[in-house]
């Protein structure tokens, strides 16, 4: 039998005589394990590995999240209600745009937004919304979360769902009387839509 | 040791000073030098700041550098049309080690700088998870923290050098690229707190959302199964809370991954089952090749190396014994070997690596050179434990055409004319 003692600093403390017999043998086994338990429960030295939470967090509800969770899918998920046609995004584009984006998007501060086809293999490539971008949902998704630069996220689902058709307009890639929403955003096939490659590093440079 | 004094013809030294000055007698000496030379001979004065006592404590209760490093400051390579869309690099020539001090720690910003007060700050975690949370800054400070030292590139870093050697220096090279060591909590942590990932979402068709409280909100879609053990939402960097520029006071960092998916000011982590799209992963940060097409979420930053010392700006002073020493590191894992060249890629050497070599850090190389005033250039070339060979520019520009922009870490060759002056030539 193993005589059990606990030290001054409450660790079990375990002395074992010599010729156990068996059934003393399991029930040291058996003491060991619930000592190995409770230590890693209670002095786990790298918590990080262990599955348990730590019940912090606050749950949060859709509701309570509308305001933040602004990002849109290629497939429309997140687009929100409205609707906004070429003209009125064109008087959008010029109140609000233009003087970094050049009237008809052709760029100064900001970037180009418009031209560019067909030179994305050509020594000068001009990389735009028309000629590079592969989803029209980027615009979307864009324009409420970063533009314009001096006030994100001021403009109304409905103008930048203009502003949206009328880059589309600019670059030739819906007509001029388009309304856009939540519906038909997502299927406006842009040019560039296959022009993209995943990574092949490692193995290629 | 390096100035940018002018050579002169030099006159013989005397004998007592041979020893001092025999290094320096073979010729591109200049006179100003020798009288230098000459003032370390005479005998030493007290100077005046050991003849009285100097400032109290306290008189920067948060410390600054002497002033006398007042030119080792970040700086731009050009000038931004929108200041807060910019960047600002590390003048990786003044450093020593492989951390990088926080206010000298590279900048690129999408919409400016935030001032976000931290009793305010919220992140957001949800989507395809079992329990959206939301999380205080004093809730993540109670869960389990990790210390790591981490690299960050931007991927634009030495876009400069796509057409050949650009003549900048090598802060305006290469010094869109930091170290620092980073605390905070595991990703994985925080996917515990929410219960995981919900059904039938796996890990391998898991991307994350990273959102910034920027003006820009900043926006990346990552990989979940690639970056879910390694990834950290950081709130200190080298011991303090994050600074402003980088991220304060809650950032993520993903180690090895191109610097803009480390996104700062993280207000939002979303699980989703396929990228967003985001503007920030097609309209940029994308390399477009020789055929028009453009390669997409190509994430982790190659092994590249760079010698920071000599560079560019130096000028070697006098002939004889100088260590080559900078920088090499990789986005897979730790660098395996640095190699010097001084000959232009003859001959090789094997460098010294300083200190313990940490996976996806900074490593400092050295390697020893004599200069014999002849012409010199000097490489260095890294490779990483994935067996991985820091390529050449030619290789690069074969694989990738000159228009791809991002991920440019070929081997980079400083010249040493026989006047001592180094080049980016």
């Amino acid at each position: 039998m193993p005589e059990k003692r606990f030290g001054a600093n409450g660790v079990l403390r375990m002395r074992v005589r010599t010729g156990l017999r068996t059934r003393a043998r399991v029930r040291l086994a058996a003491s060991l394990a619930l000592l190995a338990l409770a230590s890693c429960a209670s002095i786990s030295p790298d918590a990080r590995n262990s599955t348990t939470t730590h019940d912090i967090g606050t749950p949060l509800s859709d509701s309570q999240l509308a305001a933040w969770d602004i990002d849109v899918a290629p497939d429309g998920r997140g687009l929100p209600a409205g609707s906004g046609d070429v003209s009125t995004g064109a008087r959008v584009f010029a109140a609000q745009c233009a003087a970094c984006h050049g009237a008809r998007g052709e760029g100064g501060l900001g970037d180009p937004l418009a031209g560019g086809h067909g030179t994305l293999a050509s020594a000068k490539p001009k990389r735009t919304v028309g000629s590079y971008w592969p989803y029209a949902t980027t615009l979307f998704d864009y324009i409420r979360r970063a533009m314009p630069y001096n006030a994100p996220e001021s403009l109304s689902a409905d103008e930048v769902y203009a502003v949206s058709a009328f880059l589309l307009n600019q670059n030739g890639i819906v007509p001029a009387n388009t309304r856009l929403d939540a519906a038909s955003l997502p299927r406006v096939v842009m040019p560039n839509r296959d022009g993209f490659v995943p990574d092949p590093r490692p193995g290629r440079l | 040791m390096m100035n940018s004094r002018k050579p002169q013809p030099d006159p013989p030294p005397s004998r007592g000073r041979r020893r001092l000055l025999g290094g320096l007698a073979a010729g591109g000496l200049a006179a100003s030098q020798v009288a230098a030379a000459a003032e370390l001979l005479r005998p030493l004065d007290v100077a005046p700041w050991s003849r009285t006592p100097g400032a109290p404590t306290l008189e920067h209760p948060y410390g600054v550098p002497s002033p006398r490093e007042a030119n080792v400051v970040r700086r731009s390579a050009r000038a931004w049309p929108l200041p807060g869309a910019a960047s600002s690099m590390t003048p990786l020539a003044d450093l020593h080690g492989t951390l990088t001090p926080n206010g000298l720690v590279y900048e690129r910003h999408h919409g400016g700088v935030p001032d976000i007060d931290p009793e305010q700050h919220r992140l957001a975690l949800h989507g395809l998870v079992r329990a959206p949370k939301l999380f205080t800054m004093d809730d993540l400070l109670r869960l389990p923290s990790e210390s790591r030292i981490h690299f960050l590139e931007c991927s634009g870093n030495t876009g400069s050098e796509w057409n050949g050697p650009s003549g900048l220096p090598v802060q305006l090279t290469h010094g869109l690229l930091s170290c620092c060591e980073w605390t905070g909590v595991r990703l994985s942590t925080l996917l515990e707190e929410t219960g995981g990932l919900s059904n039938p979402l796996k890990p391998e068709s898991g991307w994350l959302l990273a959102e910034g409280a920027d003006a820009a909100a900043m926006t990346r879609s990552l990989p979940l199964e690639r970056i879910l053990d390694s990834a950290l939402v950081v709130y200190a960097q080298n011991g303090e809370r994050l600074r402003p520029e980088n991220g304060y006071p809650l950032r993520l960092i993903v180690p090895g991954f191109e610097g803009n998916t480390n996104v700062k000011w993280l207000r939002r982590l979303k699980v989703v089952d396929a990228p967003l799209q985001t503007r920030e992963e097609t309209s940029k940060y994308t390399s477009l090749l020789a055929n028009g097409s453009a390669r997409q979420f190509a994430f982790e930053m190659d092994a590249k190396s760079v010698i920071t010392r000599p560079s560019p700006g130096h000028r070697l002073s006098t002939h004889g014994y100088y260590p080559i020493t900078g920088l090499a590191w990789s986005g897979r894992g730790t660098i395996r070997k640095v190699e010097v060249s001084t000959d232009s890629g003859a001959t090789w050497q094997l460098a010294r690596l300083d200190g313990p070599v940490a996976d996806r850090a900074l490593t400092r190389f050295q390697a020893d050179w004599r200069w014999n005033g002849g012409p010199a250039a000097l490489l260095s070339r890294a490779t990483d434990s994935t067996g991985y060979v820091q390529p050449t520019r030619a290789e690069l520009v074969a694989a990738r055409g000159l228009n791809s922009q991002y991920h440019y870490n070929a081997i980079q060759q400083w010249r040493v004319g026989e006047n001592g002056e180094v080049r980016n030539a």
